[in-house]
C-alpha cells in the first residue's frame, strides 16, 4: 500500500489531509458540543460594558496577555495566590463565555490577572500603570503613562454589536472624554468579580483567637514587621503610615484583632495578605502598626 | 532558469537571502526584549514595549526566517527530486515578492498594536487574507511540480513537503476565523474555552507542520546529500511519518492542562504527546543509524555536525516536551521560564542548525563557488550551540526555581513567597539569557558574514553564462 502512496501524490495528499484530521475531529471540533454549553452557564457572569470592552481592546492592543496569564488552576498554591481566601476560585468554564478571544496567555513573567478585579481600589492602579515600580519596587513591567491620552470610542458602538453584547444609551454615552486609562481599569477592576468570590472570602468568620501572640514580645515583632510594612504597605499607606490611596493607620480606631482580619482577608480596596503572608507575619505587621499608633 | 540544470534558482536564492535577513531581525528583537525583561527602562512605550515586540519576535522568527527559509528550500528540493523545474517559476517570483509584503507588515502592525493577541496569529484579518493567498500560490506550484514529475517513486522529504501544505492550510484557516470591525481590528469567531481549544490546538500543531515536518523534508534530503550515505530505514521512515501526523494534532491541549477545557480532551492530549516519543525518535534513530560507520565525518564534515547536532536537539526536545505534556510536572512547570527554554532549544537548535546545514550546503551551489570560511563556519556552529545551551540551561533551572518558590507552602498553609519574591530571584538569570542571546547574535552575524563573502566570490548568473559558453 505504502508503495503505491508514493507513487500518487494526489491520494497521498488526501490521505494525509484525512489523517490530520481524526485528531482534530476529536479534541478540537467535538469538543464544541461540551465547552460553553448553557448547564455551564453562571448567572452572574456578564458581558463587557462598552467601557470595558474598550479597556479589553487595549490589553489585547499592548500585548499584556504576553506576561500576563487569565486562568487560575485547581492547584493550592495558584488558587491561594490569585484567589486568596477562597477554597474554589480557580478558573471556570463558564467565566469566559463572552471572551472573544481568550486572553488565558502561557507565561506569567507578572503575575495571573483573572481574579485581579477589586484586588485594589482604582487610584492603585493608576499609579501602577503609570509607574509601576512606584508601587512595586521590584517590578518589570514596562509603564504605560501614555494611556492617560483620550480613548479612541469611534467603534465603540459597533464592536458591541459585532460581539452582541447588550448595551444601553447611558453606558454608551459613558465612554465619553474617558481616557485609555479610565477604559483599562474598568475593565481590570470587571476581571474575575462575576462571582462574589471576593466578599465571600473577606466576609467568612476567621477561625481561632484574635489575640496577638507577639504580645508578650511586641518590640521584636514590631521591627520584623517594619519590613515587612515597608515591603508590602507603604504604597498605598506611606512610609509614616499616613494614608494615601490606603487610610490613615496612626489615626485608625481598629482593635488589633480588627487589624488581623483587615489585612488577613482584605475588605474594600485593601487586598488581602493572609495567603501571601501567612498569621504569623501579619500578626507582625499588626504590632508594628500597633506600635506607631498615636505617634507623631 | 539555470541553462546547466534546467532548474529554477532564482526564487531559491532569493528567499534565502531575506529569510536570513529576517533571521536576524528576530534575533535582534529577541536580544532587545531578554534586556527589557531585565532593564524595564529599555520599553520606549508605545511602539517598541514588551508586549507589542514579543509578537514581532516570534513572528520574525517562524514566519520570517523559518518559512521564508523552507519555501527556499521546498523549492530546491522538489525540482531535484522531481527532476523537472518549478511548474511556475513566475507565481514562485510573485510569492517572494508577496512574503515580504507579509512580513513587512506583519511587523508594522504589531509595533502599531494591531494584534488578534492569538499566539503565533497574531496578525489581523487582512494580513490573514494575505497569508492565506501566499500559502495557495506556494502549495499550488509545489504540488503541479510534483503532480508532472519525472522521477516516479517521491521520495520522504516530498511527503513531509506535501503534509506541510495541506496542514499549515487547515490550521491558519480555523485558528484566524474571526469577526472584522474594522480594516485593523476583529474579534476571534470563538469564545472563551472554545477559543483557547482551537489556539492551542493550532500553537502545538504549528509545531508539528511547521516546526517539524519542513525541517524533517530538509533534514532527509540533506543528510544523505552531504554525508554520502543513504538513509538507514526507509520503512522506519514511512512509520514514522504516517504515524507523526496523525498523533500530533491530538495534542494540543497539553498546553492547556488544568485550565477549564474539558479533562478528556486535556487526558487525550498528555496520552498522545508520550506517545510522539515514538515517531520523533524513529526519525532521530534514522539519522543517527544512517551514520553507522560514517561518524568520522563529525569531524571531517562541518555539515555533518550542525545536521547531527540539530537532530539530536530534536531528539531532546521530544523527550522535553512530553515530560512537560504530563499534568504533575505541567502543574510545576508550566507558566514559567523552563517553556520559552524548551522552545529556544527547538527552535535555535534544532531547527536553526537544520537550516545552517542546508544554506551552507546550498550557497556555493547556487552561486557556482565555494564556501568563503570553514573555519567561520565552524566558529558560527560551536557559539550558537553555546550561546543556545546558556539560554537554555538558564532558563529550565530559573523555572524550576520560581516554580518551587511559587508552589512553597507554610505550616499554615499560606503561601511561602510573595510573587514579587519570585520575580526577584528570577534577574540573574535573564541577565544569562541576554548573554546567551548575545552569543548566539553573533554567531549570526558570523554565519552572514560567511554567507555574503561567499555570495561576493561566485556569481548567481555564472552558471548559466558557463553553460552558454560551453554550448
Amino acid at each position: 500500500m505504502f508503495d503505491l502512496l508514493e507513487k500518487k501524490p494526489v491520494i497521498l495528499l488526501l490521505l494525509a489531509a484525512v489523517v490530520i484530521m481524526i485528531g482534530t475531529t476529536v479534541t478540537m471540533i467535538a469538543p464544541f458540543k461540551w465547552i460553553n454549553d448553557p448547564s455551564q452557564k453562571i448567572v452572574g457572569v456578564k458581558p463587557y460594558t462598552p467601557l470595558q470592552l474598550e479597556g479589553r481592546d487595549l490589553y489585547i492592543r499592548e500585548g499584556c496577555n504576553n506576561c500576563h496569564t487569565q486562568t487560575i488552576r485547581p492547584l493550592v498554591a495558584d488558587v491561594a495566590r490569585y484567589a486568596p481566601g477562597s477554597t474554589d476560585g480557580y478558573s471556570k468554564v463558564g467565566e469566559f463565555v463572552y471572551d472573544q478571544p481568550h486572553l488565558w496567555g502561557s507565561r506569567r513573567t507578572g503575575p495571573d490577572l483573572a481574579r485581579i478585579g477589586g484586588k485594589y481600589p482604582d487610584a492603585w492602579h493608576y499609579k501602577h500603570m503609570e509607574d509601576p515600580r512606584s508601587m512595586v519596587p521590584k517590578s518589570n513591567m514596562p509603564g504605560y503613562g501614555f494611556m492617560k491620552q483620550p480613548l479612541d470610542i469611534s467603534l465603540t458602538e459597533r464592536k458591541m454589536k459585532a460581539l452582541g453584547f447588550p448595551y444601553t444609551p447611558e453606558e454608551l454615552d459613558a465612554v465619553r472624554g474617558k481616557t485609555e486609562m479610565d477604559a483599562m481599569v474598568a475593565y481590570l477592576q470587571k476581571l474575575g468579580n462575576d462571582i462574589p468570590w471576593r466578599k465571600a472570602a473577606a466576609d467568612a468568620p476567621l477561625v481561632g483567637n484574635l489575640t496577638n501572640p507577639f504580645a508578650e514580645n511586641v518590640a521584636a515583632a514590631a521591627e520584623t514587621g517594619k519590613v515587612l510594612f515597608q515591603q508590602n504597605c507603604v504604597q498605598c499607606h506611606g512610609v509614616d503610615l499616613k494614608g494615601g490611596i490606603g487610610p490613615d493607620l496612626k489615626t485608625s480606631a481598629l482593635s488589633e484583632g480588627d487589624l488581623f482580619s483587615k489585612i488577613f482577608q482584605g475588605k474594600g480596596g485593601m487586598p488581602a495578605f493572609g495567603d501571601t503572608l501567612g498569621k504569623e507575619k501579619v500578626w507582625k505587621l499588626v504590632s508594628y502598626i500597633s506600635s506607631r499608633k498615636g505617634l507623631k | 532558469m539555470s541553462l546547466k540544470t534546467g532548474y529554477s534558482d532564482d526564487v531559491t536564492r532569493g528567499f534565502l537571502t531575506w529569510s536570513i535577513i529576517w533571521g536576524l531581525v528576530a534575533v535582534l528583537v529577541g536580544v532587545f526584549i531578554s534586556f527589557q525583561l531585565v532593564f524595564p527602562q529599555l520599553n520606549f512605550p508605545p511602539y517598541l514595549t514588551y508586549g507589542r515586540l514579543r509578537p514581532i519576535h516570534t513572528n520574525a522568527a517562524i514566519f520570517g526566517w523559518g518559512i521564508g527559509s523552507f519555501m527556499a528550500m521546498f523549492y530546491y528540493i522538489t525540482q531535484r527530486l522531481t527532476k523537472v523545474p518549478i511548474w511556475s517559476p513566475g507565481l514562485a517570483r510573485f510569492q517572494l515578492w508577496l512574503f515580504n509584503l507579509v512580513i513587512i507588515l506583519a511587523a508594522v502592525s504589531l509595533a502599531m498594536g494591531y494584534t488578534q493577541s492569538k499566539e503565533y496569529a497574531e496578525l489581523e484579518w487582512p494580513i490573514d487574507i494575505l497569508v492565506v493567498i501566499l500559502w495557495v500560490i506556494f502549495a499550488v506550484n509545489i504540488f503541479m511540480t510534483i503532480m508532472k514529475r519525472k522521477e516516479e517513486q517521491m521520495y520522504v522529504s516530498l511527503w513531509y513537503i506535501i503534509a506541510t501544505l495541506v496542514g499549515v492550510a487547515v490550521l491558519y484557516l480555523v485558528n484566524n476565523a474571526s469577526i472584522p470591525v474594522s480594516l485593523f481590528k476583529s474579534y476571534s469567531a470563538y469564545a472563551g474555552a472554545n477559543d483557547a481549544n482551537v489556539q492551542w490546538w493550532y500553537g502545538h500543531n504549528a509545531v508539528a507542520m511547521v516546526l517539524t515536518t519542513p525541517p524533517l523534508a530538509i533534514f532527509y534530503y540533506f543528510l544523505p546529500k552531504i554525508t554520502g550515505v543513504p538513509i538507514y530505514s526507509h520503512r522506519m521512515g514511512i512509520i514514522a511519518f504516517w504515524s507523526l501526523i496523525f498523533m500530533y494534532l491530538w495534542t494540543g491541549a497539553h498546553h492547556l492542562l488544568w485550565t477549564p477545557v474539558p479533562d478528556w480532551v486535556q487526558t487525550l492530549a498528555m496520552g498522545f504527546s508520550i506517545i510522539l516519543i515514538a515517531p520523533s525518535w524513529a526519525s532521530v534513530f534514522n539519522g543517527y543509524f544512517s551514520m553507522n560507520g560514517q561518524w568520522h565525518q563529525m569531524r571531517d564534515n562541518y555539515l555533518v555536525k550542525f545536521l547531527i547536532f540539530g537532530i539530536t536537539f530534536y531528539g531532546l526536545q521530544t523527550i522535553q516536551g512530553p515530560s512537560q505534556a504530563i499534568r504533575t510536572f505541567s502543574a510545576f512547570i508550566h507558566y514559567t521560564d523552563w517553556v520559552p527554554g524548551h522552545v529556544h532549544m527547538g527552535a535555535l537548535g534544532w531547527v536553526s542548525l537544520v537550516l545552517f546545514a542546508g544554506i551552507y550546503y546550498l550557497i556555493p551551489r547556487l552561486y557556482n563557488t565555494e564556501l568563503h570560511s570553514v573555519k567561520l563556519a565552524n566558529a558560527h556552529f560551536w557559539m550558537a550551540t553555546v550561546g543556545q545551551l546558556i539560554y537554555s540551561i538558564s532558563m529550565w533551572v530559573a523555572g524550576v526555581q520560581q516554580a518551587t518558590m511559587l508552589h512553597a507552602t507554610n505550616a499554615d498553609g499560606s503561601l511561602h513567597y510573595t510573587f514579587m519574591e519570585t520575580l526577584a530571584e528570577m534577574y540573574p538569570y535573564w541577565h544569562m539569557r541576554a548573554g546567551g542571546g548575545v552569543i548566539y547574535l553573533v554567531s549570526l552575524l558570523i554565519f552572514i558574514y560567511n554567507i555574503i563573502k561567499t555570495i561576493r566570490s561566485g556569481s548567481a548568473v555564472g552558471e548559466t553564462l558557463r553553460a552558454t559558453g560551453a554550448a
